[in-house]
């Protein structure tokens, strides 16, 4: 396929403002789906996906298309995943594109997630167009969200494409202006192979399908490669094209987008941004951008019933099959048993590993608080990464501890400015700018720590704007701070879950609030419960739950007994899932108190 | 030896916190349903149940809205078919507001030697909030009524920890009925029971139960006073006088056999590891079933070792005398250490021994569905 018939394309949007049903009716015009497979979001293929509107991982589908000039075109249609957690493999896959649709929805606007990728694709000196979707809302403003574009982003939207993916306006108009704007690919068929890897997944039968965007020379089967930052060489088997379903080809040459399998064991072999190149001929330079990796958010996943270990161990082990950025190791924790320490990429990925876990391989969890991956120099100079406050050695051995800092930028209307500043500076945040986009959008910059923002700032943040905030954020560096471990003691024994790693200015205010929440979760003993939060040997915070004094049934007379026996028998079996610390049994909400920490001025 | 129980599901009105099943009497319903007790009566002794029985207890209900003829019609029927035995200890459940002189004297003529009257508390305004039917007057009257008409053993009903109950309330009651001095009394606290008005009250916020707190006072406080004064307590909610325990209670707690007859009444039977029965409390499909000669009872359990094992202990920690090892031995070949050792372990400080028993302390029944749980 010569490549002046070629288009790669990529769409950027919020969530909710209709991706994944432009997607579905680009390909439904194009005839790439039959009647019967016009399922609602074709390329949102796990529940989960479709569900919370998240694309997880990447596609790629090839479209056919007879343009208005009468030409045959092959549009490449490169869906990214679409959160603040996954900005390298936007970035990978966008760099697969030389264009990009930027879907705004008609009565929303630009939202700060879009705003971010928007920023990434014009890096990446992609063609981006706007297209105002939802046009045929009754609350479709167009002519001022084209002003928005034109003013935030300084895109020229004059010809933005006026569509409305759910009643099928204005869809030809997308495609011919994805023929129109976007630049051919203008690779080198001749040159090198050098082809760019932007996702991959595990399939049992062929092993791992890596998606490629060939961007000079061409990949055939039976050809030898080698991945350039895996330093591993496999030998082609296959070599395909999604249109949608599955199509073997014979090659891809330079401009294309395909799959290839190599019988490639594990997605973590096949890293996304990583370049293939051909072993006899190899390129001398690998594509720009590649980068390992590493889980920033770290939690404890725990079976609530110890029996289930092996089975969340599969579960486990079967996620990651398809997700090279998901960690797991053993872990033991005496109050909540055997279970593992789990790295994420952030928090919505954690969330989505857990929801998957439990819904889809049926395992029940207790997650412990998120941390993030402190750096702790021991007074002897070594350098250690601890990611649970139960790894963090004794304070004698601490020079100092570094936390990493993100830099946050969030996006509001002018009227939550005020509060979004005070959560800010809450979350000890140093503020960087205030920008305004207009007259009545804000973007609050803020350097802010990681562990502030793993307890509960998207929640605080969603709340204090009514839901109109979004936030983006990236990595910045690690920062010397006063951090100090806080213990929760039940009745005088350390319930190694329950410990955090907080700032030292925190830790007063934290505890008390801990040990206040615990105490509405732990239901009354045989005998008083004390619940202390305590740094080192100093307690800084104490509760008490009053010894049981009354549990009986006053009445078993003959008509009573199945009855009354039963309920208690229920009720026995209700507490074989409280954890056992000590002689004191904790049901799950106790553990799960510490994740809804709310802190308030 | 078993016992026989018989269900009489009529109310003048129906009590908020009563969760046994009743319904509105009329006369027509009354009259005619002793006839249906014999007849199932009689189904039941062609199936396999049998006497004699040292025990009959009508309850309900209200089983004082059935006349004294009526109860010697049915007593007829019970030694015809059943037999009784020469002591049976035969109770009547009444309700202050639905007796006279002449229907007590009538109930003590024709052979009910026991009289349980549902006193609950002897405060005017105590008694109109738990909606009873009778004021503290007419309860008093009708246990001298009940004196006078030669009832030597009565049993007086106590609830406490009402809503809005102090503890000198409690103590006005309990010197109130200590004055009367009856032979056994039934002491609750008011519980809300499931899908009854009362709870309905207190989901509304409309009424507050006093919290754990006053209700474990108040138990200890009845327990106290009673048995400074020669009440022995030998059941969680039950005291008596020596010798005046209920054969016919005491019965469910040991495991013993019972028939229970009319609609919503329970059977327990001893064969192999021990049987439950139960008619359905629906008046209407209780009748059809004994007109159409069906069974009118269902099988609600069947028990194997160690259902019945637990709920041995389950019943028997419920009075004073406790879980009998020579008993367990004997049955089951155990004993209630080596049963239940982690059970046992964490309810020792609630236990004492008794010789070959283990029984609960007053402290431990109030922790008892707590405690329990481990034998279950």
């Amino acid at each position: 396929m010569k490549q002046t018939q070629i288009r790669n394309f990529s769409i950027i949007a919020h969530i909710d403002h209709g991706k994944s049903t432009l997607a579905d009716r680009l390909l439904e015009f194009t005839g790439a789906l039959s009647d019967r497979e016009r399922t609602d979001q074709f390329l949102d293929k796990m529940d989960l996906e479709r569900e919370r509107g998240i694309t997880i991982k990447a596609q790629a589908v090839r479209l056919n298309y007879t343009a208005n000039d009468g030409q045959e075109y092959i549009l490449n249609l490169i869906d990214t995943p679409g959160h603040v957690d996954f900005t390298y493999e936007v970035s990978r896959s966008l760099s697969a594109c030389e264009g990009a649709l930027l879907v705004v929805d008609a009565s929303q606007g630009v939202e700060a997630q879009t705003l971010a990728n928007v920023y990434l694709a014009i890096d990446q000196n992609l063609e981006v167009f706007p297209v105002l979707n939802k046009i045929d809302l009754p609350s479709a403003d167009p002519e001022s969200v084209r002003a928005e574009i034109e003013e935030i982003i300084g895109l020229d939207a004059s010809d933005a494409v006026l569509a409305s993916a759910k009643s099928g306006i204005g869809i030809d108009e997308v495609l011919e202006a994805i023929v129109q704007k976007i630049p051919a690919p203008q690779g080198d068929p001749d040159a090198p192979l050098k082809a760019l890897i932007f996702d991959s997944w595990y399939d049992p039968y062929q092993g791992v399908i890596v998606l490629v965007r060939v961007i000079d020379g061409s990949l055939k089967k039976g050809d030898k490669i080698r991945l350039m930052a895996s330093r591993t060489e496999h030998e082609i088997l296959k070599v395909g094209v999604f249109a949608p379903h599955p199509l073997a080809v014979n090659e891809l040459t330079a401009g294309e987008v395909g799959f290839i399998t190599a019988s490639i064991k594990v997605v973590q072999d096949a890293k996304v941004g990583d370049t293939l190149t051909h072993v006899r001929r190899p390129t001398e330079q690998a594509l720009p951008g590649f980068k390992e990796v590493k889980p920033m958010v770290f939690s404890g996943l725990y079976p609530i019933d110890s029996c289930d270990y092996e089975d969340l161990r599969d579960a486990m082990e079967k996620l990651r099959l398809n997700d090279s950025s998901f960690s797991f190791e053993p872990e033991n924790s005496m109050a909540l048993g055997f279970g593992f320490r789990c790295g994420f990429l952030g928090l919505l990925h954690m969330e989505i590993i857990q929801e998957r876990l439990e819904r889809e391989f049926g395992v029940d969890l207790i997650t412990t608080a998120p941390t993030v991956v402190y750096r702790v120099t021991t007074v002897k100079g070594e350098v250690i990464n601890v990611d649970s406050a139960n790894k963090l050695p004794d304070v004698q051995y601490i020079d100092h501890i570094e936390e990493p800092f993100i830099l946050a930028s969030v996006h509001v209307p002018n009227e939550f400015v005020g509060a979004v500043l005070a959560l800010c500076e809450e979350k000890r945040g140093v503020q960087r700018e205030i920008k305004y986009l207009t007259a009545n959008r804000v973007m609050v910059i803020y350097e802010l720590p990681l562990n502030e923002i793993v307890l509960d700032f998207f929640d605080r943040l969603k709340s204090l704007s009514r839901g109109y905030a979004s936030l983006d954020y990236e990595h910045l560096d690690y920062r010397p701070s006063e951090l100090v471990r806080l213990n929760i003691l039940i009745n005088g024994d350390l319930v190694d879950a329950l410990s955090l790693i907080v700032h030292r200015d925190k830790a007063q205010y934290r505890g008390r609030d801990l040990v206040s929440k615990m105490k509405e979760f732990i239901p009354r003993q045989q005998f008083e419960v004390a619940i202390q939060a305590a740094i080192g040997g100093k307690v800084i915070a104490r509760e008490t739950v009053k010894a049981l004094r009354k549990d009986v049934t006053a009445k078993c007379y003959g008509g009573d007994i199945t009855r009354k026996r039963k309920l208690l028998e229920k009720q026995k079996e209700g507490k074989k899932r409280m954890k056992q610390v000590g002689n004191v049994e904790l049901p799950q909400e106790a553990f799960l108190a510490i994740l809804k920490v709310k802190e308030n001025k | 030896m078993s016992g026989l129980y018989l269900h009489i599901p009529f109310c003048r009105r129906k009590c908020p916190y009563c969760d046994f099943f009743s319904i509105t009497a009329t006369d027509s319903l009354v009259e005619a349903y002793p006839k249906l007790l014999i007849q199932h009566l009689a189904w039941a002794t062609e199936h396999g149940w049998s006497g004699p029985v040292d025990s009959v207890y009508f309850g309900g209900g209200t089983p004082s809205l059935l006349k004294p003829e009526a109860i010697a019609c049915m007593l007829q029927a019970i030694n015809q078919r059943l037999g009784l035995a020469e002591d049976t200890e035969i109770t009547l459940e009444a309700n202050p507001g639905t007796v006279s002189q002449h229907s007590l004297a009538g109930y003590r003529s024709v052979g009910v030697n026991r009289l349980s009257l549902g006193l609950q508390s002897c405060n005017d305004d105590h008694l109109t909030l738990l909606g009873r039917v009778h004021n503290r007057q007419q309860g008093i009257d009708a246990f001298n009524w009940a004196r006078e008409a030669g009832f030597d053993n009565i049993s007086l009903d106590l609830m406490f920890a009402l809503p809005g109950q102090t503890t000198a309330e409690l103590e006005e009651d309990l010197r109130t009925y200590l004055e009367l001095g009856p032979e056994h009394l039934s002491c609750y606290g008011l519980t809300a029971e499931p899908a009854t008005p009362l709870q309905q009250r207190i989901i509304t916020g409309e009424l507050t139960l006093p919290d754990e707190e006053f209700y474990a006072d108040a138990f200890m406080l009845v327990h106290e006073q009673l048995t400074a004064t020669g009440y022995e307590h030998y059941e969680i909610a039950n005291y008596a006088r020596n010798g005046y325990a209920s054969r016919h209670n005491l019965g469910y707690w040991k495991r013993h056999p019972y028939l229970g007859i009319g609609a919503g009444a329970h059977s327990f039977q001893d064969i192999q590891w021990g049987r439950r029965w139960d008619v359905p409390p629906d008046l209407s499909t209780y009748r059809q079933a004994l007109h159409d000669w069906q069974e009118p009872m269902r099988c609600l359990e069947t028990f194997d070792r160690q259902g019945a094992l637990s709920e041995t202990i389950y019943l028997a920690l419920r009075t004073a005398e406790g879980v009998s090892d020579i008993n367990l031995q004997r049955q089951f070949k155990t004993t209630l250490q080596e049963a239940f050792p982690e059970a046992v372990e964490k309810a020792s400080p609630w236990l004492c021994r008794k010789g070959d028993c283990t029984a609960m302390t007053p402290a431990g029944w109030l922790l008892f569905d707590h405690l329990i749980q481990a034998f279950l």
